[in-house]
């Protein structure tokens, strides 16, 4: 559904993404990993037209995002950031309502019944709808992430970006946001483009990596493809061991700290 | 859970529309209550009792001094309060911080700063009237230009820098000001210190209703960029994944507050803190909504710049003070109290 074909952007000073190519297919669930400053939020930005590229073209359903208005985009794709600047404050329920916005018509003044509806669902879906009455201000890192979520659903998108969705969040909240995600992923058919440091957190959600280097993809394919020792050390640059995960098969990245450190 | 399922969705639409009409009605009797407080008192007596009878029998001074001295302050009054509250909740909205007003980003100085040259130079004597407020709206126009390319296209300024800036704009601008004042000629200078210190005495009845149309179009052009502000709210990159184009909504508002501001500042001069303290009282009791908020400071703002006339008019009657100062006062006062409940709240 979503086809990136020579992507080359970036600033005067220099190119932070150089000629990426690939391709999503619908219904999937695809994890970008890499180094800081690969390149991963920049491609997330570019997909969403935030940062226009120097060269290339992003294909979204048959049509080139460049071609397409804001709000034909938020239309298909949502985003969930790393985190909110918000300077006035507002109930969860508002909070979520705004992703109505791009649906909105050109005299529309009131929220339709259908928004609503469809504001109700997505808040019970993420299990955030006890929180309607609460202010964002007061909730905790775990629960915005949840309300985000449930406003990107709100947009209703046939593709959803996330940048770094369990950066803040404790170990027991990052399995339940990805537990949801993946439930939004297989049962709703949404197709899902996440960025993640965590490796291992990485491999057992996502369908497939993107491992991006140096504004350039070293290798797109299974976690069990991507995630090897030979490629991480070169990657990363530094010493990891690959294992599989005795209840999920799938590979598991142990760090291997200096000699200096463990031998004391 | 289940007590919630049992509510429909539309009798909460219905809910809200009660509460917003709600609100819209106590400002409206707030604005007449106050405008019929400001047409019954006044240097020129009160007519409490006797107000009918007046209104009834033309021809009279009291009749006179109804109509034409103290009707039009208020409408004037009720337009450039309502126009710098609206102007102060757009400003706040593109920058996102509830501390940006007219006047604390140096656009009333500019605006001052051209009616005074206005002035210096006789343009009006040429062009007629109607320069005035053009003059006005150039000045607003070349500090919002300034500051609209320092933070928004070049992204050169964080938030706090522009507000720094803005306040050292209007620094430099009333210095310059006093220039003009101490090198000009003593006619002049009476002109120049009407328009520094803000005042509703507008003796030409045309460009006082210009100002009460021009103020209520504004308000209804505001309402066709209330889904953009509302997704202002969240960042400006999130008000882009939300499909609202920055640019074009960023540059209509910032063309619409100058236009306000100009006109505000060239018919009635420097008044300050109306767009802070109005917009900041509204977000207390209505939210961020911008669909309720633009129209219920607008309301408020009129309201209470009529009702900062009228102790104008009558603190030190028969004499008169700047209405500037008034607001000045209450509004600096709050302005303290905001920033310490923000540090307070944030230690």
């Amino acid at each position: 559904m979503l086809k990136i074909k020579n992507l080359v952007c970036g600033y005067p000073s220099g190119f932070t993404i150089k000629n990426i190519s690939f391709e999503v297919k619908g219904n999937e669930f695809l994890g970008i990993v890499g180094p800081n400053g690969s390149g991963k939020t920049t491609l997330i930005k570019t997909i969403t037209k935030l940062i226009r590229p120097v060269r290339g073209e992003i294909i979204l359903d048959g049509e080139n995002i460049g071609e397409m208005n804001f709000q034909d985009i938020a239309k298909k794709i949502a985003v969930v950031p790393q985190t909110f600047n918000m300077e006035f404050d507002m109930s969860v329920e508002e909070f979520v309502s705004l992703g109505r916005i791009p649906h909105r018509k050109t005299f529309q003044f009131l929220e339709t019944p259908l928004d609503e509806e469809i504001t109700r669902d997505v808040m019970r879906l993420t299990e955030t709808f006890e929180l309607k009455e609460r202010a964002i201000s007061n909730l905790s890192g775990g629960e915005i992430q949840r309300v985000a979520i449930a406003r990107a659903l709100a947009q209703k998108p046939q593709l959803l970006l996330l940048d770094e969705p369990t950066s803040h969040l404790d170990i027991g909240h990052q399995i339940r946001l990805l537990d949801l995600l993946r439930q939004l992923n297989r049962d709703n058919f949404l197709t899902i483009i996440a960025i993640f440091h965590d490796l291992n957190l990485a491999s057992e959600y996502c369908d497939r990596l993107l491992l991006l280097k140096d504004g350039r993809v070293h290798s797109i394919d299974s976690p069990e493809k991507v995630l090897t020792y030979q490629i991480l050390e070169e990657v990363y640059n530094t010493l990891l061991v690959v294992q599989k995960n005795p209840i999920s098969n799938k590979p598991y990245v142990i760090v291997v700290p200096h000699p200096k450190e463990y031998q004391k | 859970m289940n007590t919630s399922k049992t509510k429909k969705p539309s009798e909460n639409r219905n809910k809200r529309l009660i509460r917003w009409f709600s609100i819209i009605c106590i400002l409206l009797i707030f604005v007449f209550v106050v405008s019929f407080l400001s047409f019954c008192i006044g240097s020129g007596g009160f007519f409490f009792e006797k107000i009918i009878s007046v209104i009834s029998a033309r021809n009279t001074p009291e009749y006179s001094i109804l109509f034409n001295i103290r009707l039009p302050r208020i409408l004037l009054g009720f337009a450039v309060g309502g126009a710098l509250s609206l102007t102060g909740v757009i400003l706040q909205g593109i920058f996102r911080n509830p501390l940006v007003e007219p006047y604390t980003l140096g656009i009333s100085g500019g605006a001052a700063l051209g009616v005074a040259l206005n002035i210096v130079f006789r343009i009006a004597k040429i062009f007629g009237v109607i320069s005035m407020p053009m003059s006005g709206f150039l000045g607003a126009g070349v500090v919002i230009i300034v500051l609209y390319f320092l933070s928004i296209k070049k992204k050169i300024l964080e938030m706090h820098e522009l507000l720094l800036c803005g306040v050292m704009i209007s620094f430099i601008c009333s210095s310059v000001l006093m220039l003009i004042m101490a090198i000009s000629k003593t006619e002049n200078l009476q002109g120049i210190v009407f328009w520094m210190m803000g005042s509703l005495e507008e003796p030409n009845t045309n460009l006082i209703w210009w100002t009460v149309i021009i103020s209520i179009l504004g308000l209804i052009v505001s309402y066709f960029f209330c889904f953009d502000l509302k997704a202002l709210l969240l960042g400006e990159e999130e008000a882009i994944h939300l499909g609202v184009n920055l640019e074009r909504t960023k540059k209509l508002l910032f063309i619409l507050a100058s236009i306000l501001t100009g006109l505000c500042v060239s018919v009635a001069g420097i008044i300050g803190f109306v767009g802070l303290l109005v917009p900041h009282l509204m977000r207390m009791f209505v939210g961020n909504d911008y669909r309720i908020l633009n129209v219920s400071s607008f309301l408020l703002g009129g309201g209470f710049l009529i009702f900062c006339d009228l102790l104008a008019r009558t603190v030190i009657a028969p004499l008169e003070l700047p209405v500037g100062v008034i607001t000045g006062i209450l509004g600096g006062v709050l302005f303290i109290y905001t920033i310490l409940k923000r540090r307070l709240l944030f230690k």
